[in-house]
């Protein structure tokens, strides 16, 4: 952090002049202005269903989250649109203040409203994930080609999840499927499987977006007090379900599907993989389907987004973890419009050479997504 | 370099701040507890506007279960991280030593003495009736 105070300041006129780099970034949230939005794409009952009970959480509170966060909806103070609505639903707001100025090539949707993955009455999540999907792309890829939505599933109902994957696959308009790290099983299980032999044979990333409540609590601990803990768990609940993923043997099993942890940091990643490595050499006669040592499958297989990026004292720190995972093995995300947002131009305080830059904000991206 | 007449007294209002741009710096000017502060309109972290910071209270505690509300109002907590800085010297308190908001000193003066004065900015009508919000830049 000693060096912020050199930093160029944010130049109004011309916002991305020291990032002449076309960026990717691998986690936008769009929201509903009212959840009427998406009666176009609901049935008589589901609408109805909505306005009369809404969203079922095994959580409390139905128009909150359980740990009260630091801003209102989770967002900037400075990202509420003028005309009105939450943050990030209005279209023409979101590319001035973002898309455009930090030179958005293309840009991830990662849609948290009504919580679709965490939804416990599963007939309502499979009509509200199928209205979900078709919202990001009438509302959002449509009208901005720039945006490219994901098939957002409940893993929990598996079979309509598979045959939401395999509709959404079809189109041709989507580039992941995404899952919830908080589900009511670790992502290993078998009961998941059917998922990953659709999104495999669909050529599609598994991304896993933090978030969503399967009714656990969000530490292995127990249930923390503070916003403070719980943010953290978003890494704890990441880790477990990359060591579920990995002894359970799904790269193993499905060898071309890729994974994707979004915003769960990823400072951790090295040091559980040099503890996996350690205890399946003692303990491989325990998961003999696990082939290879752990570390193989997530360097291989495995991506992280950057956002809300580490910020170790000593920012040299920074560039060991990057190199330890690899490189080619990060993705620039922003998570606009929320609060913890990273702005490209100066999230990273580690210096990264021109070609690290291209790979991390863009190159890895386009390559993993298969962006034009 | 030098003062800029950048508003009358009562045009922020206590709470509020204004923007302004002095020698191509975007700087910010807030009414506090009956003073002005000007600082930067950028925060050190990464670079959100500080005119959109929430002013709160300085908040700590000697134990649990204690707590202690000063300088209400006077601190700055950034629109996007939370990092807070002293409005009073652009100090920041999520990392002192290191960090801080360029500040900027402002002063206050009637309209009878700019009139007479050197410090006249070009652009803004002064009249004598009024105060006016002095930056030094």
């Amino acid at each position: 952090m000693a060096d912020v105070l050199e930093q160029p300041p944010a130049r109004a006129e011309s916002p991305n002049a020291n990032s002449k780099l076309k960026v990717i970034d691998c986690d936008i949230h769009p929201s509903l202005k009212t959840r009427a939005d998406l009666h176009p794409f609901l049935s008589k009952r589901w609408q109805q269903h909505l306005q009369t009970y809404g969203g079922h959480l095994r959580t409390p509170f139905t128009s909150t989250t359980p740990y009260p966060r630091s801003s209102p909806l989770l967002a900037r103070r400075d990202a509420w649109p003028p005309n009105g609505g939450p943050p990030g639903s209005d279209l023409a707001f979101m590319r001035r203040q973002h898309l455009d100025p930090i030179n958005v090539e293309f840009g991830i949707l990662q849609v948290l409203d009504l919580l679709v993955v965490s939804q416990q009455n599963q007939e309502f999540g499979a009509a509200l994930q199928r209205a979900i999907n078709e919202w990001q792309i009438e509302c959002w890829s449509k009208p901005e080609p720039r945006l490219k939505a994901s098939i957002v599933v409940g893993q929990d109902n598996t079979e309509a999840a598979v045959a939401e994957i395999e509709r959404c696959a079809t189109t041709g308009k989507y580039v992941q499927v995404n899952v919830s790290p908080r589900a009511n099983e670790p992502l290993g299980r078998r009961r998941y499987w059917p998922l990953y032999a659709v999104t495999e044979a669909a050529n599609l990333p598994l991304g896993i977006h933090v978030g969503g409540y399967g009714g656990h609590a969000p530490t292995g601990s127990g249930w923390p007090s503070y916003y403070n803990e719980e943010h953290h768990s978003n890494a704890h609940s990441v880790a477990a379900q990359l060591s579920s993923l990995v002894l359970e043997g799904v790269p193993e099993r499905f060898p071309k599907l890729k994974f994707v942890f979004i915003e769960g940091g990823f400072g951790w990643a090295p040091a559980l993989t040099w503890r996996l490595d350690k205890h399946w050499q003692r303990f491989r006669d325990e998961v003999p389907h696990v082939r290879r040592p752990p570390s193989e499958y997530v360097r291989e297989r495995f991506w992280f987004t950057t956002q809300p990026i580490e910020e170790p004292e000593n920012s040299g720190h920074l560039r060991d973890v990057l190199e330890w995972i690899g490189i080619d093995r990060l993705l620039f995300s922003s998570d606009y419009p929320h609060w913890d947002y990273d702005d490209a131009r100066f999230a990273f305080k580690t210096p990264l050479t021109e070609a690290e830059r291209a790979k991390i904000f863009n190159a890895n991206a386009r390559a993993l997504y298969r962006l034009g | 370099m030098g003062h800029h007449v950048v508003a009358t007294t009562s045009e922020i209002a206590p709470g509020g701040n204004k923007v302004v741009t002095l020698e191509g710096r975007e700087i910010v000017v807030f009414h506090v507890n009956g003073q002005f502060f000007a600082l930067l309109n950028r925060c050190p972290h990464e670079g959100a506007p500080l005119a959109r910071a929430a002013c709160v209270a300085h908040l700590s505690s000697d134990e649990p279960g204690q707590f202690k509300r000063t300088r209400i109002g006077e601190m700055l907590r950034c629109a996007w991280h939370g990092w807070e800085f002293d409005m009073r010297t652009g100090q920041s308190y999520c990392d002192p030593a290191r960090v801080r908001v360029r500040s900027y000193p402002v002063a206050i003066a009637t309209g009878e003495t700019l009139a007479k004065g050197p410090y006249v900015a070009e652009t803004f009508p002064v009249t004598v009736q009024e105060s006016y919000v002095l930056v030094h830049v």
